[in-house]
């Protein structure tokens, strides 16, 4: 059921990547210029590992869907709905050798599911690493990056999911068992992501690179250097409350950690991108980001955008897998 | 060809376990062209009905395996035969960057391979099927189980089949319409 809520969770951002009006030039097409994409580049296998990945879990997501859609259907008392269930459910008539065919199916898309998940990460964090501007260039950002995912994402499953558990009562499917592994598994990747950190700072020191070593005092002093000491509380001090056993189970206080995270790994991501580029190698290039109206609106935008599709899931779709809930029933439990 | 009346004939049980026993009992007596049908997997059922043969584990090894060399000959096509670029010094078959996009390609060809063969292999979509003409099969998606004996089993006989699954003591039992 995590696994269902987490693959529901990774799906929506990946409507949201940006959308410029030559992004087409990106795959491989036959393009009557007779060119093709530059696949040296990060910027190539990140678009495969996105497209790869929004694809796999559409997959996931619509597959585990399916015997569900089928309960919705015979459930279903008005002809319009059924219709409409009845088109999405296949034809699902539950014969035991198509739970048989259909178990290996979502077994072994899980198990490729998994890798995909490190990889799309360890690809997002190659467009920076190979990159040559100072606080990009490091070989920690893969690893540290899938940690940020792993962390950031939980902490989204659980804002998701401490309210919708308490609004429809979920209590018992949603137990204090699940959140508290959340909270673990929080504090954990919480714990790999201020190792990347500290191995950042450690490298700006270690490497004897001038640039390195200024990336690092900026970091430190410059102007942006409040944001980054918000970032140390927000993502490496306040989490460690979660070592409390008290308040990993308590939802509410999990809901504010989580919170917490994610304005930490927001502010983590705008420290690798605004405050690496507004001191670069040359002196002409340095300036001050200010966000514009547009900057905002598409920020807001996006949020609502989230918002609208999970609220539009939760109304018309089970949230939670209808037939995985009952193989836990005691009814379900048969003797050879 | 000659058709039959009748699709089969179906029995309707109230638990998992009764479905199991049930379905062996069938099998056992020498019925092969039988289905179960019920709200959520059951371990075991689908041996239990002589199904032992799973193609899904090759379908996906097969995809995988396409998706990798098509991923691999793909960029190396574009990038050294078809279009030769010098990126930086770097040789047109620069295989270490090609990777990333092997890997990518195998695991989308796979999953895909592993959807949509299950689904070519359960012959779905199908949205008419004859059980579906059974009133009370709406259930198996609810709370109920069925046990199934085709007209096409060879020791399909309409008074001795619906006697044999009498006995199997089902909640309910109906003939199938084709």
């Amino acid at each position: 059921m995590t696994l269902f809520a987490v693959a529901c969770a990774g799906i929506f951002p990946a409507i949201h990547v940006g959308r410029p009006w030559l992004a087409y030039w990106l795959f491989p097409y036959p393009s009557t210029m007779g060119v093709w994409p530059q696949f040296r580049s990060p910027l190539m296998w990140d678009v495969f590992a996105v497209s790869t990945y929004a694809t796999i879990s559409a997959l996931f997501w619509f597959i585990g869907l399916v015997p569900d859609l089928a309960t919705l259907r015979d459930r279903s008392t008005n002809p319009a709905t059924r219709i409409i269930y009845g088109i999405l459910s296949l034809g699902w008539r539950g014969s035991a050798r198509h739970w048989h065919r259909y178990e290996t199916a979502y077994l072994l898309l899980a198990g490729l599911a998994t890798p995909l998940v490190l990889s799309v990460h360890t690809v997002v964090s190659f467009d920076f690493a190979v990159g040559i501007v100072p606080g990009w260039h490091t070989t920690i950002f893969p690893p540290y990056f899938v940690a940020g995912a792993i962390y950031s994402g939980f902490a989204m499953v659980l804002m998701l999911a401490i309210p919708i558990r308490k609004i429809y009562g979920l209590e018992d499917f949603i137990t204090e068992r699940h959140l508290q592994n959340a909270a673990k598994v929080m504090l954990a990747t919480g714990l790999i992501v201020a190792y990347g950190y500290g191995i950042e700072a450690f490298m700006g020191w270690y490497s004897g690179d001038r640039y390195d070593a200024f990336t690092l005092w900026n970091r430190l002093h410059g102007p942006y250097a409040g944001l980054y000491y918000l970032l140390l509380i927000c993502n490496i001090f306040i989490p460690q409350v979660l070592w409390i056993r008290k308040l990993r189970t308590s939802p509410i206080a999990l809901f504010f950690v989580s919170g917490v995270i994610l304005v930490g790994m927001w502010l983590e991501r705008f420290i690798i991108v605004v405050v690496s580029l507004h001191r670069d190698f040359l002196t002409s290039s340095w300036g001050m980001y200010y966000p514009t109206r547009w900057d905002w609106m598409t920020y807001i935008g996006t949020i609502g955008m989230f918002l609208a599709a999970i609220f539009l899931f939760v109304r018309l779709l089970p949230m939670i897998s209808i037939f995985e809930m009952r193989t836990l029933l005691p009814e379900a439990e048969v003797k050879e | 060809m000659k058709r039959e009346p009748m699709y089969g004939i179906m029995a309707e049980f109230d638990s998992a376990q009764a479905l199991i026993d049930a379905a062996k009992r069938t099998h056992e007596a020498g019925y092969k062209k039988i289905d179960a049908y019920s709200p959520f997997p059951i371990e075991g059922l689908a041996e239990e009905l002589g199904f032992h043969r799973d193609e899904v584990p090759l379908v996906v090894l097969i995809g995988g395996i396409v998706g990798g060399l098509t991923g691999y000959l793909m960029q190396y096509w574009m990038s050294a035969v078809d279009y030769p670029l010098n990126i930086g010094g770097k040789p047109y078959h620069s295989w270490p960057a090609f990777i990333v996009i092997t890997f990518e390609m195998t695991i989308l060809f796979a999953g895909i391979s592993a959807v949509f063969g299950m689904l070519a292999l359960n012959g779905l979509p199908m949205p008419y099927h004859p059980v579906f003409n059974v009133p009370r099969f709406a259930l198996a998606s609810k709370d109920r189980f069925f046990l199934i004996v085709f007209s096409s089993d060879p020791k399909y006989d309409p008074a001795g089949t619906f006697d044999f699954l009498q006995a199997l003591e089902p909640r309910s039992i109906s003939e199938v319409p084709s």
